[in-house]
């Protein structure tokens, strides 16, 4: 396994980043434009499910679980969740110049430390090599280049 | 804040648990999909169906899922007794920590300086932000 991403990854890591955040603004804006669902009326809680902005949110955060297992097959936790970080700095971005939300000192304090944060794990390497990994690498390796010996003398 | 009726320690043992149950259902649903191996060769040798159906037959991936759903639980259990913008970024930015200790310990991952200051910094980002 190669410690450098190749762009589909970093298309997948990038689909963890932004599918989460814009999922969860979509049921949120979803929800509130519904009237107040009590426990009593349990079937409009259902009904919501096929409303365009909540569709739209489940939708994404059926597309960030899938790219998000995906990320975890090919790469650490500890690289994953930093690294996809970046997706609500991206929101708040959105909320800033589209929406025209007001972006408090805290909130560009939290957007600078993240995109940091990001920058510090991406220059390292996305996956640890374990020991045992190593060892089957190797002895994979060592059976690749016995079988290519055998061919070798077989062709000659 | 904390709703008034709420104290402070069960206020702490909710947002625990929140973070608690994500980081074990986190860190099993990792090692769920390290132990089936790279998705995209997957799909390129048995195609989609082939990897749906590696994902949804490796027992540790819905255990890990169990706990994700028990911390989904968690958090509107604990909405329902403290406010959003208390609870929100304090689940957020500890589990960012508290996954780096545990990918760590039972993950093995190579948490080198780079990744502890990464985990850090997103932390207190992420607290920043959202609160």
């Amino acid at each position: 396994m190669s410690h450098q991403l190749s762009p589909r990854q970093y298309f997948v890591l990038g689909l963890v980043a932004l599918c989460a955040p814009l999922g969860d603004t979509c049921l949120s804006r979803g929800m509130t434009q519904l009237p107040a669902i009590s426990l009593a009326h349990p079937l409009t809680l259902v009904a919501a499910v096929f409303t365009p902005w909540i569709g739209a949110g489940i939708a994404l955060l059926i597309g960030f679980f899938a790219s998000y297992l995906t990320a975890l097959s090919w790469a650490d936790l500890t690289f994953v969740l930093p690294a996809t970080a970046l997706g609500n700095v991206i929101v708040a971005f959105l909320a800033r110049f589209w929406l025209q939300e007001p972006i408090s000192v805290a909130r560009w304090m939290g957007i600078v430390l993240i995109t940091l944060g990001v920058s510090f794990v991406a220059q390292g390497p996305s996956l640890t090599v374990q020991p045992a990994a190593t060892a089957d690498a190797a002895e994979t390796a060592g059976v690749v280049s016995e079988d290519s010996e055998a061919e070798r003398v077989s062709v000659q | 804040m904390m709703a008034p009726q709420t104290g402070l320690w069960p206020a702490v043992a909710m947002i625990a648990a929140i973070v608690l149950s994500s980081t074990t259902g986190e860190v099993l649903t990792a090692a769920a999909m390290k132990s089936i191996g790279d998705l995209d060769a997957v799909r390129a040798q048995s195609g989609m169906k082939g990897a749906i159906l590696a994902v949804v037959t490796c027992p540790l991936f819905f255990i890990g899922v169990g706990f994700l759903a028990l911390s989904f639980f968690s958090l509107l259990f604990a909405l329902n007794h403290l406010s959003l913008s208390l609870v929100a970024p304090a689940s957020a930015s500890l589990t960012l920590v508290t996954n780096a200790v545990a990918g760590k310990i039972f993950l093995k991952e190579n948490v080198d300086r780079r990744r502890w200051a990464a985990a850090v910094l997103v932390c207190v980002g992420v607290y920043l932000l959202a609160h």
